[in-house]
């Protein structure tokens, strides 16, 4: 559990109401994002990504096995978050809880609904052997808003990866992403939006709204969190500035 | 160098090291934002990050020592940092490396000093080959040393082994696959005391005891780099604070 003073809430409501942030960044304005494609050797892809103070390393593994008896034509993706104790004196080791399973889920809808991959296209034998694709997501420092830096991890390292194909007698080849979500989060603090929280924006946050665009600005993925709501207009405004704000930061993040 | 041959004649490994050189190793200090201290190794083709939480109250209270601090680590491997994916969470093996991991630790940490508390110490490995206990605890030492936890020492550690019949230090992937045996140790460089020591495979009595100075010899200059990276990591604040005193001297 995370104590946070009512004066820190106070104070970060306060500068907010007034369009300012604690960090000086203007409301819409995300941290800097940096991106390292191939960091870890062992994986399919990876990429470890910075967003302002948040760090996560994603990797992604393609391994060999049976379709869904319902899809035999289709390869799968698997999305899994660890919020390892390393990231945060808050995370506790152990098997996934609701936190990082709602996490990888909404990474895992922005991911698939977009179709970024071609699932027909990781099939080997029908109803036999597909290619399903392990996305593992590893948050190593916690500072706010994992939802879009785990996001960005994700695509970023499915566009870096490479079917081992030469585990089947084939030649490894770059895996095809058809489409490029980048997932955006609002978040509300009682009746003030501020665009990538920060980890005191976070801590103090009443609701939070993700919105998942792709490349021809159609919505793929979105999910509401935490206690609070939101209002139309609210609703609007964060998805027409998502849309916005996908198209600046998409280029950062495939490269 | 001849087929299959892990040491050639003139006693030089397949990726060019003599038997007593280490795989290159880079250290930083202070990587991460959030935890009290951490650390970053490359080591070969292994990277591990480290982070150290603590002192902190330890729970379940049942656990807590009324005497002196729990020393708990804890030694995760990433999902994709291995060529088969690993299933995420503790397996028996992280299991029992985390337990002599800490049982080491404990031994420098002077743990009277923070009664019924508990330090944790993370330890991610985020790309493996070959020695990944050696280099996780070499970067946890120091990212204990960055969150300011009083020790008597940095402890270093380092395996040694046995390939083609001769005994090499530091094994990499395909010596660890193909070769006799692999001892990692762990010690205390100002004294030499052994505080982690494990083996598999076999060797004689004559080839451990040239083993084990071999390692020893070389976790004494791992700790030297790990020294060294902690005076990186501060000497940047000795600088800063260096300019802050000669402009003021200036005005």
């Amino acid at each position: 559990m995370d104590v946070v003073s009512e004066l820190l809430r106070d104070h970060i409501y306060k500068m907010a109401a007034s369009g300012k942030r604690v960090d000086g960044r203007a409301p819409e304005e995300y941290r800097e994002i940096k991106v390292r494609k191939g960091y870890a050797k062992n994986a399919e892809g990876s990429a470890r990504i910075n967003l302002g103070k948040t760090e996560v390393l994603v990797g992604v593994k393609m391994i060999l096995g049976e379709p869904y008896p319902d899809r035999p034509k289709e390869g799968s993706i698997v999305t899994t978050m660890e919020l390892i104790p390393m990231a945060s004196p808050t995370f506790e080791a152990g098997p996934p809880r609701e936190n990082a399973i709602e996490l990888a889920r909404v990474v895992d809808r922005g991911i698939r609904e977009s179709k970024t991959v071609d699932l027909g296209k990781l099939c080997i034998i029908e109803g036999e052997k597909v290619w399903i694709i392990f996305i593992d997501i590893h948050a190593l420092d916690y500072g706010g808003n994992l939802f879009d830096a785990s996001s960005f991890g994700a695509l970023a390292a499915l566009t870096n990866a490479v079917v081992p194909a030469s585990k089947i007698n084939g030649e490894d080849y770059p895996l095809e992403v058809e489409h490029h979500p980048i997932s955006i989060t609002a978040t509300k603090i009682q009746d003030v939006i501020v665009f990538d929280a920060s980890l005191d924006e976070d801590r103090v946050a009443d609701a939070r709204l993700t919105v998942a665009t792709d490349e021809n600005g159609h919505i793929r993925a979105m999910q509401k969190g935490l206690k609070g709501s939101f209002t139309l207009d609210e609703v609007d405004y964060v998805v027409k500035t998502a849309k916005k704000l996908a198209d600046e930061i998409r280029p950062k993040v495939v490269g | 160098m001849e087929e299959g041959k892990l040491v050639n004649d003139k006693g030089i490994r397949v990726d060019g090291r003599k038997v007593d050189e280490l795989r290159p190793i880079k250290l930083e200090a202070g990587v991460l934002n959030r935890a009290d201290g951490s650390a970053y190794i490359e080591w070969g083709e292994n990277k591990v990050l480290a982070a150290v939480y603590g002192p902190r109250e330890a729970h379940p209270r049942h656990r807590q020592d009324p005497a002196r601090a729990l020393v708990q680590c804890r030694y995760n491997m990433a999902p994709f940092s291995v060529s088969d994916r690993k299933r995420p969470g503790p397996d028996r093996r992280s299991v029992e490396i985390s337990k002599v991991v800490s049982e080491a630790f404990s031994h420098v940490v002077l743990r009277e000093l923070f009664p019924r508390a508990t330090v944790d110490v993370f330890m991610e490995v985020l790309q493996a080959s070959a020695g990944t206990r050696c280099t996780a605890l070499t970067v946890a030492a120091v990212a204990l040393a960055d969150a300011g936890i009083p020790m008597r020492d940095i402890i270093a550690s380092c395996a040694f082994g046995k390939a083609d019949g001769q005994v090499i230090l530091d094994l990499d992937k395909e010596e660890d696959n193909e070769g006799q045996a692999d001892v990692p140790i762990a010690i205390v460089p100002r004294t030499n005391e052994i505080v982690l020591l494990q083996m598999d495979g076999h060797i004689t009595k004559e080839e451990f005891d040239s083993g084990l100075k071999m390692a020893v010899d070389a976790c004494h200059r791992i700790n030297e780099m790990q020294r060294d990276a902690l005076r990186r990591r501060y000497a940047v604040t000795t600088d800063r604070h260096k300019a802050v005193k000669a402009s003021s001297e200036g005005v």
